[in-house]
């Protein structure tokens, strides 16, 4: 599965941040998004998860081979770690989340309810939903945040074997996840120029 | 689908899922109007079908606001809306599982309150087929209010006016047949038309939420 990404602009709050985005990531490839806080990595991951819609451009996936993580992880403090696994595996239609479970390095958490468990192992909980949705394009924000260091090699571990079977991955992160092969794509480039008032000015756009 | 169903009544009734909380509102109010109103039999017995239907109606919105805020918190609702899933099917199956911990366990328990509000003996089956007919489209409404409201902070409150007005045919309707039972009138008008807002709310108003959640998740 590729992913290619053309000439993409993406607004938040109606304000546009975005414009003139192309890469292109093939089969095996990670991507690594970097830029400033507010520089837009989230609109623009969003917009290429089709949680949003882009103002122009193109995205070459279809949204349904997609996996969306973001800072929330979508799990339920009243079900245990297998229930929620075991949802979101129903969800996407795919059976057995062992494998799941033994990646993230869950197993033994896996009877506990999710509101018991420290932030790090909730976020390791939340990336193995990753693994039971079996889609291959891995659209990633902040993956590694509350992660520890030993979590994050075991997740860096996780995409590399991602990246091995067919897969590709767009992540957006501050830290280093051991992907040495990955390429670096600075957003500040592209960032959107302001619209251009006319004449009249600042107090025309207010009128 | 039937993970979702599952997964949504399994937190219903687990801890602080809030089941049983329309129920005992329910509960409440029945036993509050005598102790406003008085005792008398005749009086109750005339007011009864109105206040049931009242006293559902409320117990139903109370738990509204949980049927996308908490997904939309815990980002459970992103991941919903780009999961394999039509989203119109998400809207529906949360409509349903909000009926089924909230409008069908209303629905049980209203002939005991019938009982304490005197309710004539003829209107019990009526008080049960209207409740039945109509609940659902409480139900389905009010999800599309909720899906109106996802976004907003603190948003219960104008979810409840937005929904209110939309209740009122359904209110209406439902407490006629009642009435009309409890007076050993013919019912099939209201009936029958309690049944249409019903399907038609069912049929066409899943789409409309699934729409506006879509807007809302932008």
């Amino acid at each position: 599965m590729t992913l290619r990404v053309s000439d993409l602009a993406v607004a938040r709050g109606g304000v546009p941040i975005l414009e003139g985005v192309s890469f292109a990531l093939d089969v095996g490839q990670a991507l690594v998004l970097r830029g400033p806080n507010g520089s837009g990595k989230t609109t623009l991951l969003r917009s290429v998860a089709g949680l949003q819609p882009a103002l122009a451009g193109t995205i070459s996936a279809p949204p349904d081979s997609i996996a969306y993580a973001a800072h929330a992880d979508g799990i339920k403090g009243t079900l245990s770690v297998r229930e929620n696994l075991e949802f979101w595996a129903a969800i996407y239609g795919k059976a057995g989340i062992e494998p799941a479970l033994e990646q993230m390095n869950l197993r033994a958490l896996a009877d506990r309810a999710a509101q018991n468990l420290s932030a790090g192992q909730k976020r390791r909980l939340g990336l193995a939903r990753l693994l039971v949705s079996g889609r291959p394009v891995w659209v990633l924000d902040e993956p590694t945040v509350s992660l520890d260091a030993e979590s994050v090699a075991l997740f860096g571990e996780v995409v590399r074997t991602h990246l091995g079977h067919g897969g590709c991955a767009l992540v957006a992160t501050h830290i280093d996840l051991g992907l040495p092969e990955a390429d670096i794509f600075d957003l500040a480039p592209f960032k959107a120029r302001l619209p251009d008032l006319g004449a009249g000015g600042f107090d025309e756009a207010f009128l | 689908m039937i993970a979702l169903l599952t997964r949504d009544l399994r937190l219903a009734l687990r801890a602080g899922g809030g089941f049983g909380l329309g129920l005992a509102f329910f509960l409440i109010l029945a036993v509050l109007v005598p102790l406003g109103v008085g005792p008398e039999p005749a009086t109750l017995a005339v007011i009864a079908p109105g206040i049931l239907w009242v006293g559902a109606l409320l117990a139903c919105l109370l738990s509204l606001d949980r049927i996308f805020a908490l997904d939309y918190e815990d980002g459970s609702l992103d991941l919903l809306a780009t999961a394999p899933v039509p989203l119109e099917a998400v809207v529906s199956i949360k409509a349903l599982a909000h009926w089924l911990t909230t409008g069908l366990p209303l629905v049980l328990i209203s002939p005991v309150l019938g009982l304490l509000l005197f309710l004539p003996a003829e209107a019990y089956l009526w008080l049960i087929l209207s409740l039945v007919l109509g609940t659902p489209a409480l139900s389905v409404i009010g999800t599309f209010g909720a899906a109106l409201t996802v976004g907003l902070k603190r948003g219960g409150l104008l979810m409840s006016l937005l929904v209110l007005p939309l209740y009122i045919p359904t209110l209406v309707f439902g407490a006629e047949v009642v009435s009309r039972g409890a007076q050993g009138l013919a019912v099939n008008t209201p009936l029958a038309l309690l049944a249409g807002i019903t399907t038609g709310a069912v049929a066409l108003l899943p789409f409309a939420s699934a729409l506006v959640l879509r807007i809302n998740l932008r």
